[in-house]
């Protein structure tokens, strides 16, 4: 098996709130992401899913554990070389297309201040080709270049939110909710949209969200977190056809079928299970690929 | 026959922009019978919100009512809401008759007042209740929407609870006065899917206890198979197709539901492509000539670009406004996926 690109292992991020209060969001989470795949995370609110992804893109100063990206470990402080390729090598896509645009840029150079810092065409013409070809690549043209955010619908405005993160060829892509405040005709484009990009380019994801049926559609593998703790991770199939953990039931029992008689007769399996539990469980293996975590 | 509790007719609503004029609501009728759970489904901007905020006197003020009716039965016998005055409206009908759950609990909820207050306001400003009754009722809706500690929670202010529990909240606030009449506009898309699946069994469970008619406003498709009783699909100010929800999501008949119904993930099958509507819905502000979903459709013929098209009965209850249906147009099946897709789905519901 060749290395991972992404490896976390028992990544840690606590909040400290004030002098006796700390919020422990992520608790000893570890994963790791192949090249070319997509690893879906899902999670109800506060289960430390978007946590997770922002402190691997370090946006947070994880309080522990580990995270090997393209060979270099990433955590503490960083070098420059380490940095830079940190930087240009994992991008994000953000939830919300209509926060995450500056209203006061125009798309050129939202799309492009990446490649102004980090210096990667030698003259405008070259600068303005790679914009117009990336946003043909997302569906749009490169006469969008020149308008300003607001002049898009929020499908577009996805669109070049994922024009953004393509541009500077990532290796590795955080999308955290990207297609939740879509509606489902345009859910459907964006998804589509971007397997083709990774097919095209080979890049890798991980796709945060909480609706398992998108998840289902894009990942190959999948981590259900808890409360802060990975609680089952497995190939897309292990967990929709063999879910071992009770919360992992309890949310795909949860996820609306469209079909009136069968959903009208299906039963909500409930799960309350606390976090205290899981503090003294370990990951426990159920196939080379499939990880429950019990006690 | 079911008694109708509320019937819109011919609505026609403008709203007044800087850039233009947007005709938003092009003449939709809706019936929703007494008891019974209808669903209006769109996407963004189809105007499923903006008919029901015309019954409760919540439009903007740039929106300009064109045309129609919104009957309906209450305390007072038959009366038209759209020739009330937004002040009588306040004072008889909304909150009172009809009440409304909105979309997003961390917002509709007012950060400055505590829970219970926010409860009573209404039983204060539509009934003769003594303090000690209003908490006492307020108690009583607070162990209905499954809250805990209720005496405990009434203290409390939004910010202390979570999402879930804040929406439970909305609904104990919109049932405080028993309306016969409960709209709920997107009730669960900000909450998760667990917390969801609670929130519309809550709905359901109050519904049948206290004999309430309701309207749901939503584009998620899973969330209407599991409530409604009849769907009313919207597209660009229209209703184009209506039916029970059976006839909908067994035997859809307009092009636009179809491609709804394709984009759903589905669980069930392995394949990894998603069927997406190619396109984005049209801009009111230029509003098309013929059938607003023909740019979008692979099987518009040359009319839909002259004519918009008007409902064509299927059975007594399923109408849908598309040209496909006329007796002179050529057979066209639905695509195959999607076929192959609700054969399965009525197998699975046992029904041929």
């Amino acid at each position: 098996m060749s290395t991972p690109l992404l490896s976390v292992k028992n990544l840690i991020q606590h909040f400290k709130v004030s002098r006796s209060f700390t919020v422990k969001a992520v608790n000893g989470v570890s994963f790791s992401i192949n090249a070319g795949e997509t690893y879906g995370l899902v999670g109800e609110s506060g289960s430390g899913k978007t946590t997770i992804g922002r402190s691997i893109i370090r946006l947070y100063d994880p309080t522990g554990g580990e995270i090997v990206f393209n060979g270099k470990s990433i955590v503490g402080a960083l070098d420059n070389d380490t940095r830079k390729m940190l930087r240009k090598n994992m991008q994000m896509i953000f939830q919300d297309p209509m926060s995450s645009l500056n209203p006061r840029k125009k798309i050129a150079d939202i799309i492009g201040e990446g490649l102004d810092i980090h210096k990667l065409y030698s003259t405008v013409d070259e600068r303005n080709e790679i914009i117009g070809g990336i946003l043909r690549k997302v569906g749009l043209s490169a006469a969008h270049a020149e308008r300003y955010p607001q002049q898009f619908s929020g499908g577009q405005r996805q669109r070049i939110g994922i024009a953004r993160a393509l541009v500077m060829n990532p290796k590795l892509i955080i999308a955290d909710e990207c297609i939740s405040a879509l509606d489902v005709s345009i859910q459907a484009q964006v998804v589509n949209l971007m397997k083709d990009i990774q097919d095209e380019t080979g890049c890798a994801y991980l796709f945060i969200a909480h609706d398992l049926s998108m998840v289902k559609y894009i990942s190959d593998r999948i981590g259900v977190l808890h409360k802060g703790y990975l609680v089952e991770t497995g190939t897309t199939e292990e967990i929709f056809n063999d879910p071992r953990h009770p919360y992992t039931q309890s949310l795909l029992s949860a996820v609306p079928i469209p079909n009136p008689h069968v959903e009208k007769n299906r039963r909500l399996i409930a799960y309350d299970g606390g976090a205290a539990n899981y503090e003294s469980a370990a990951l426990q293996s159920i196939s080379d690929t499939h990880f429950v975590l019990e006690s | 026959m079911e008694k109708i509790i509320l019937s819109i007719r011919n609505l026609d609503i403008t709203f007044r922009t800087n850039a233009g004029d947007i005709h938003a609501i092009r003449g939709v009728d809706i019936d929703l019978p007494r008891g019974k759970t209808i669903a209006l489904v769109g996407e963004s901007g189809s105007g499923k919100s903006v008919t029901m905020k015309a019954a409760t006197g919540l439009l903007d003020t740039n929106a300009i009512i064109n045309d129609g009716q919104i009957f309906f039965d209450g305390d007072d016998g038959r009366i038209d809401l759209l020739t009330l005055s937004k002040k009588d409206l306040r004072r008889t009908i909304n909150g009172r008759q009809i009440a409304m759950v909105f979309q997003d609990p961390m917002t509709s909820l007012d950060p400055t007042m505590t829970i219970g207050d926010q409860i009573t306001e209404g039983m204060f400003l539509h009934k003769k209740i003594s303090p000690a009754d209003a908490r006492n009722r307020a108690l009583e809706l607070l162990n209905l929407v499954g809250i805990v500690d209720a005496e405990k929670r009434l203290e409390n202010y939004p910010h202390q609870l979570s999402g879930g529990m804040r929406q439970r909240i909305v609904i104990a606030i919109a049932l405080s006065c028993e309306p016969t009449i409960l709209i709920c506009d997107e009730p669960t898309t900000a909450l998760d899917v667990t917390i969801q699946a609670r929130i519309l069994d809550l709905i359901k469970d109050i519904q049948s206890k206290m004999g309430l008619s309701v309207i749901y406003i939503t584009h998620d498709l899973g969330v209407v198979a599991k409530v409604a009783d009849y769907v009313n699909v919207m597209y660009a100010g229209k209703i184009i197709e209506r039916g029970t929800v059976d006839e909908i999501f067994y035997d859809p008949r307009h092009p636009y539901t179809w491609g709804l119904l394709s984009a759903m993930p589905d669980l069930e099958t392995d394949d990894d492509r998603l069927y997406s509507i190619p396109g984005s819905p049209p801009n009111l502000l230029h509003e098309p000539k013929g059938d607003a979903f023909a740019a979008r459709n692979k099987f518009a013929m040359k009319i839909d670009e002259k004519e918009p098209p008007p409902m064509f009965r299927v059975t007594e209850t399923h109408w849908a406004a598309t040209w496909l249906l006329h007796p002179h147009a050529p057979t066209v099946e639905m695509p195959k996926e999607l076929r192959a897709r609700l054969e399965r789905s009525r197998k699975a519901a046992k029904i041929s």
